[in-house]
């Protein structure tokens, strides 16, 4: 099975608890999964990360709720100098206009 | 998403674009691997839920010593389970009695116990309930469906990154002499947040 397949059956075979699917959208898991990984990695503090998802929720309150989790995200590895503006605008522009095909 | 490259070639969405950038980025700068987090995603999707706390609570209700030991060092009590908490985290056990009725919210964002309840219900997210369980808990425990008689005195947990709460609910009459797998089928998700109570089916009474 290729990994396309695979993500395929993953997304359809998505768990619903109490009716809920867990995540409701694939880049919604990705988002998540990144903030907990890098944590476990000794990136930052979980704190550090739940500041930033609070102010973001604040900012915005009727944003869907990953939105709000992206964003804060984005600021994290912003100010933790993990990444620049630049490079986190030109490879988002770059999967927007399809330039890009990595899969994930 | 861009799986469908080559099926159904649409840009990706906004969202999905910073995602991937994202993803991308901190692959390639070797900060994280695209295992590290499927792994994670896959734990929460498949391997952690509800029903790990509903364990804990059956066995608790079966169990007075076990039920001692969740409330004073839940953290010990849930490893005898096997079942081992996944964030850097304190867990407290409140549990419901005739007289208290404890219900859990994160009023600033969505803080949970992740590690017996899973990923948080969408609702427990939303505005609505983080602001006003806090001020008028009776009025929205009612409703969600829950009737509290007056006598009953509610307390609100408000969780955050350092400490998360479970609540451990009252065994419902009607359920004496079962097996504890058919008592954790009872211990719903909302149970243990506190915004419903264990519900016996009609079919066993």
């Amino acid at each position: 099975m290729s990994e396309v397949d695979r993500r395929v059956a993953s997304v359809e075979g998505l768990p619903r608890k109490n009716g809920e699917l867990v995540f409701e959208a694939p880049w919604q898991g990705r988002a998540f999964g990144m903030a907990v990984a890098l944590t476990e990695r000794d990136g930052y503090e979980w704190e550090e990360f739940r500041q930033r998802l609070i102010a973001e929720i604040g900012r915005g309150p009727d944003d869907e709720y990953y939105a709000s989790w992206l964003r804060a995200f984005e600021k994290l590895l912003l100010d933790h100098d993990s990444l620049t503006a630049d490079e986190l605008a030109s490879r988002t522009s770059e999967f927007r206009a399809m330039e890009r095909d990595e899969v994930f | 998403m861009t799986d469908d490259h080559g099926h159904h070639p649409q840009p990706p969405s906004d969202l999905e674009a910073r995602t991937l950038a994202l993803e991308s980025l901190l692959v390639e700068k070797g900060l994280l691997t695209s295992e590290a987090i499927d792994r994670i995603v896959t734990t929460f999707e498949r391997d952690i839920g509800p029903l790990l706390g509903a364990r804990a609570v059956a066995h608790a209700w079966v169990d007075p010593a076990y039920k001692a030991r969740l409330l004073s060092a839940p953290k010990a009590a849930l490893a005898e389970l096997g079942i081992t908490e996944h964030q850097v985290e304190e867990l407290v056990v409140v549990e419901n009695t005739p007289a208290t009725h404890n219900v859990i919210v994160c009023t600033l964002c969505s803080c949970y116990p992740w590690a017996v309840l899973g990923l948080p219900p969408t609702w427990y997210k939303s505005a609505p309930y983080r602001s006003r369980v806090v001020i008028e808990p009776r009025v929205v425990l009612h409703e969600m469906g829950l009737e509290l008689p007056d006598e009953v005195a509610i307390r609100v947990w408000d969780s955050s990154a350092d400490i998360r709460y479970l609540v451990l609910p009252e065994r419902p009459a009607g359920t004496e002499g079962w097996a504890e797998d058919r008592l954790a089928a009872i211990v719903t998700r909302d149970t243990m947040i506190g915004v419903a109570r264990p519900a016996v089916p009609d079919t066993a009474t």
